[in-house]
C-alpha cells in the first residue's frame, strides 16, 4: 500500500473521487494541504478573494454541470466565511463538499487561535457532515461525502480536518474505497409500482393538466419534454427549473409563482390535474395555500419524500427520482394516442392561448431612459440565447428569469432558495472554469455587485472573460418595488447615495469597463461587450429606477390573483 | 396529539445533535428525550415524546427519516404499544405522620423507597407518563417535594413488530 501524509491523502482522494478544481482559500489550519496541493497537478486549485465567493464558485459549477463543487478553507473564520454559500447550496439542492480545516484534535474546545465548531456551525445547512479524527478515515469520509453530496436530493456536505492529522511529517497506507456503503442511507430512485399506475390514471384523465417542474427536472429534461409532448399538456418551470423545459417551445407557458407569467399561474389555478416533478410548492410559488389550485388533483414526484405534502397535501405522492420515475411513466403510456390527446386538450389550449395573449410580459419603452426589461432581451439577442446566465438577487433576477428563455437545463444559475445577493459574479466564475469556451454572463444590480466585487481580482488572476450586465437604478430595486407597493414609497435605506465609478473599477482591475445611459447605445455596446473574446467585461447599464417587476401575485390571494403593471390587476 | 416517536440510528458522535438540532430548527416540541445505545453498541435508540398534528408529525418523522444516520424511525403511538418512565422523587417527611402516608402511598403507587434520611425519603416510581405525574400531584398535596428527576419516556411495540436493522 502506498504510504503518505494525511494532506497528501486529501489531495489524493480528491483527485481518485475526480475532482477538477477546488476553490479556496489557505491558511493556519490547512497549510499542510496547500503544501501537498503544491506538489501536484491534477487538482487545480483557485485561489479567491474571499471564501463566501469560493462556495458560490463550487455552487456556480455545480449547478451548471451538475457534478459536484469543491471549496477548501482555513478553520474559524475561512469556515464561517463560507456559511452563506453553504446555505445557499443547501436551500437549491446543490452537490457541494467543503472540506474545512480545525485546530489540532488536542486544542479543540479550548477556543483556540482561529477555532469554530465548524460541524455545528454548519449542521442546519448541510446534508451531512464528517469530523474526521484519524488520518486512515480521510478516504473514506471523502468518498462518502462526495457519494452523499450527489445522490438523492442531493446537497451540501462538510468535512472538517484537525491540522494533526494532516500533518505532512506523518505517514499512513493509503487506500482508496472503490466500494463502500453506507447503511442508514439508501435514497429512493425509484418510485413506487402502484403510485405510478394511479399517477398515470389520473394523467390520462385529465382535460386541463398542466406539468409544473422544478430544480429536479434539471437532469431529466429530454424525458420532461417526451412527456409534455406525448400528452400535449403545458408547462411552466420554476425558478430553479428554468431550461429544463425550453423556453422556446410552444407547450411553454412561462415561468409560474410570485413573478410567474400570467398564462402560468391562470393555467396552474385552473388545471384539473397538476403533474409536479421535481418541485417543493415553495411560498413563492403557491401564494396563499389555502386558495391554491382549487380544482387540480396533484401527482407530486420528488426524490426527497419531505418535500411531499409539506405545504401543499399532494394526491398522488411519489417518491423517486424524476428520471426513473418519468421511464416509469412511460411503460403505462405506450397506448395514448397523440391525436387523441389533442383533441381531448383543444378547449384548454383554447383558454390557455386567450391568458397569453394578454402578453402579460409587454412593457413600456421609453426614449431617454434604458429599461430594464430590453436590457435582458438585448443580452439574449447577442448571445443567440446559448449564454450561461448567472444571476444576483432582485430585480434584476425576476427580469432576467422572465426575458430570457432558456432553452437548455443547468444555463440558468441563481440563487432561488435562499436569496443570496452576491452570488452571481462568484457563480459567474465557477461557471466559466467548467464551460471555458462559452459565454458566462452575470445579470447584476448595483447593490448585488457590490457584495463579492473582490472577485474581479479572481477574474483576472485566471483569465476569466465573464460579461457582468449591471442594472444599475442607483437603488436596491426590489426592495424599492415593495417600499413603492406597501410602504407609501417611503424608500427606507434603499437608495445608494454614493455609488463607485464602475467602469474606472472594473480599469483598475485590468478589465474593461463600459457605462451605457441612453436606449439607443444599447444593442451597439451589448454587440462590442460580447465581441471582447478574451477580457472580462463590465456594463454599467443606467436604467429606470421606477420600473417595478410585473406580474406579480397579490399577497394572501389565489395563485392567480396578481398585479400586471402599476394600476392593472386581475 | 401527544406522539412517542422511536429512532433507530448510528452510534456516532455528532447523531443526536442533529437529531435534536432538527426539532428545533423546524420549531418541533420535544416533550421528553430518552438516548442509550441498543444491544448493538454500533446503534443508538432515542425516544421522543411531542405532540402536534397529524401534518405536523409526518414531517417530523419524514425530517428525522431524511437524515444520513437514521436507520428507522416508528410513530409508537400508531399502534398498540408499552411506555415507561422512571422517576426518583424526594419528598420533606418532617414528621412521624407524613412518613407514613408516604409509605402507604409508595405502596399504592408501586413504588420503592430507595434513600431515607433524617426528614426525607427518596422514591423510585416506574410507569407511564401520567401516573408518575399523578404521583406526583398526590405527593404535593401531603408534603413539600424537594426534587425529582424523570428519565423520559421509553417505548417499544406490542407484538411481532419490532425497531431494528
Amino acid at each position: 500500500m502506498e504510504m503518505m501524509s494525511g494532506a497528501e491523502m486529501v489531495v489524493r482522494a480528491l483527485k481518485d473521487v475526480g475532482v477538477e478544481y477546488v476553490f479556496g482559500y489557505p491558511g493556519g489550519a490547512v497549510l499542510d494541504i496547500y503544501d501537498a496541493l503544491f506538489a501536484q497537478d491534477d487538482v487545480k486549485h483557485i485561489l479567491v478573494r474571499h471564501e463566501q465567493a469560493a462556495a458560490h464558485m463550487a455552487d456556480g459549477y455545480a449547478r451548471s454541470t451538475g457534478k459536484t463543487g469543491t471549496v477548501l478553507v482555513t478553520s474559524g473564520p475561512g469556515a464561517t466565511n463560507t456559511i452563506t454559500g453553504i446555505a445557499t447550496a443547501y436551500m437549491d439542492s446543490i452537490p457541494m463538499v467543503v472540506l474545512s480545516g480545525q485546530v489540532p484534535s488536542q486544542h479543540i474546545g479550548e477556543d483556540a487561535f482561529q477555532e469554530t465548531d465548524m460541524v455545528g456551525c454548519s449542521r442546519p445547512i448541510v446534508k451531512h457532515s464528517f469530523l474526521v479524527k484519524k488520518a486512515e478515515d480521510i478516504p473514506v469520509a471523502i468518498a462518502k461525502a462526495y457519494y452523499i453530496a450527489n445522490s438523492g436530493r442531493p446537497g451540501p456536505v462538510v468535512i472538517d480536518l484537525p491540522k494533526d492529522i494532516v500533518n505532512i511529517q506523518e505517514s499512513h497506507p493509503y487506500e482508496y474505497p472503490e466500494d463502500f456503503s453506507i447503511r442508514s442511507y439508501n435514497p429512493t430512485e425509484k418510485g413506487h409500482n402502484k403510485q405510478i399506475k394511479k399517477a398515470v390514471e389520473a394523467i390520462k384523465a385529465a382535460k386541463r393538466p398542466v406539468v409544473y417542474a422544478g430544480g429536479g427536472a434539471l437532469g431529466a429534461s429530454r424525458k420532461l419534454i417526451k412527456l409534455a409532448e406525448m400528452l400535449n399538456a403545458p408547462v411552466t418551470n420554476t425558478l430553479m427549473g428554468l431550461g429544463a423545459f425550453p423556453g422556446t417551445h410552444e407547450q411553454f407557458v412561462g415561468m409560474l409563482g410570485m413573478h410567474g407569467t400570467l398564462e402560468a399561474n391562470k393555467t396552474m389555478h385552473n388545471a384539473d390535474c397538476i403533474i409536479a416533478l421535481g418541485a417543493r410548492f415553495d411560498d413563492r410559488v403557491t401564494n396563499n395555500v389555502e386558495k391554491f389550485c382549487p380544482y387540480a388533483r396533484i401527482v407530486h414526484v420528488d426524490i426527497d419524500p419531505t418535500s411531499i405534502s409539506k405545504t401543499v397535501n399532494a394526491h398522488i405522492p411519489i417518491v423517486g427520482a424524476v428520471d426513473k420515475v418519468l421511464s416509469q411513466f412511460f411503460d403505462h403510456l405506450k397506448d395514448i394516442d397523440q391525436d387523441t390527446q389533442k383533441e381531448k386538450l383543444q378547449d384548454w389550449w383554447k383558454q390557455i392561448r386567450q391568458w397569453q395573449s394578454r402578453k402579460c410580459l409587454n412593457y413600456a419603452t421609453a426614449s431617454e431612459v434604458i429599461k430594464p426589461q430590453e436590457v435582458i432581451q438585448s443580452l439574449y439577442k447577442h448571445t443567440d440565447g446559448k449564454a450561461y446566465v448567472s444571476s444576483d438577487v432582485g430585480q434584476h433576477q425576476m427580469f432576467a428569469a422572465l426575458y430570457y428563455p432558456f432553452d437548455k437545463p443547468r444555463q440558468w444559475i441563481n440563487s432561488g432558495g435562499l436569496g443570496t445577493m452576491g452570488f452571481g459574479l462568484p457563480a459567474a466564475m465557477g461557471v466559466q472554469f467548467a464551460h471555458p469556451d462559452a459565454i458566462s454572463a452575470v445579470v447584476t444590480g448595483d447593490g448585488s455587485i457590490q457584495m463579492n466585487i473582490q472577485e474581479l481580482s479572481t477574474c483576472l488572476q485566471y483569465n476569466l472573460p465573464i460579461k457582468i450586465i449591471s442594472l444599475n437604478n442607483r437603488a436596491l430595486g426590489m426592495v424599492r418595488q415593495w417600499q413603492d407597493m406597501i410602504y407609501k414609497g417611503r424608500h427606507s435605506h434603499s437608495y445608494m447615495e454614493s455609488m463607485p465609478d464602475f467602469v474606472k473599477l472594473a480599469e483598475a482591475y485590468g478589465h474593461v469597463g463600459m457605462r451605457v445611459d441612453h436606449p439607443s447605445e444599447l444593442d451597439d455596446a451589448m454587440a462590442r461587450c460580447m465581441a471582447i473574446k478574451d477580457k472580462l467585461v463590465f456594463m454599467d447599464i443606467r436604467v429606470d429606477q421606477n420600473e417595478h417587476v410585473y406580474p406579480m401575485q397579490i399577497k394572501f390571494g389565489a395563485m392567480d390573483d396578481m398585479r400586471l403593471s402599476k394600476t392593472e390587476r386581475t | 396529539m401527544r406522539r412517542i416517536i422511536s429512532v433507530l440510528l448510528e452510534n456516532e458522535p455528532g447523531a443526536l445533535s442533529r437529531i435534536v438540532g432538527l426539532f428545533s430548527q423546524r420549531g418541533f416540541n420535544v416533550d421528553s428525550l430518552c438516548v442509550t445505545t441498543t444491544t448493538d453498541p454500533t446503534l443508538s435508540r432515542i425516544t421522543i415524546t411531542t405532540h402536534g398534528d397529524d401534518k405536523v408529525i409526518e414531517q417530523i418523522t419524514k425530517q428525522i427519516n431524511k437524515l444520513v444516520d437514521v436507520f428507522k424511525v416508528m410513530d409508537l403511538t400508531e399502534g398498540s404499544h408499552l411506555e415507561r418512565e422512571l422517576m426518583l422523587i424526594k419528598v420533606a417527611t418532617p414528621n412521624e405522620h407524613i412518613r407514613a402516608e408516604v409509605k402507604r402511598m409508595a405502596d399504592i403507587f408501586r413504588g420503592n423507597i430507595v434513600d431515607v434520611s433524617a426528614r426525607n425519603y427518596t422514591i423510585q416510581l416506574t410507569g407511564p407518563s401520567d401516573k408518575l405525574d399523578a404521583f406526583i400531584t398526590t405527593a404535593t398535596e401531603l408534603t413539600d417535594v424537594l426534587e425529582a428527576a424523570r428519565t423520559g419516556v421509553c417505548g417499544l411495540s406490542r407484538g411481532d413488530k419490532a425497531l431494528k436493522i
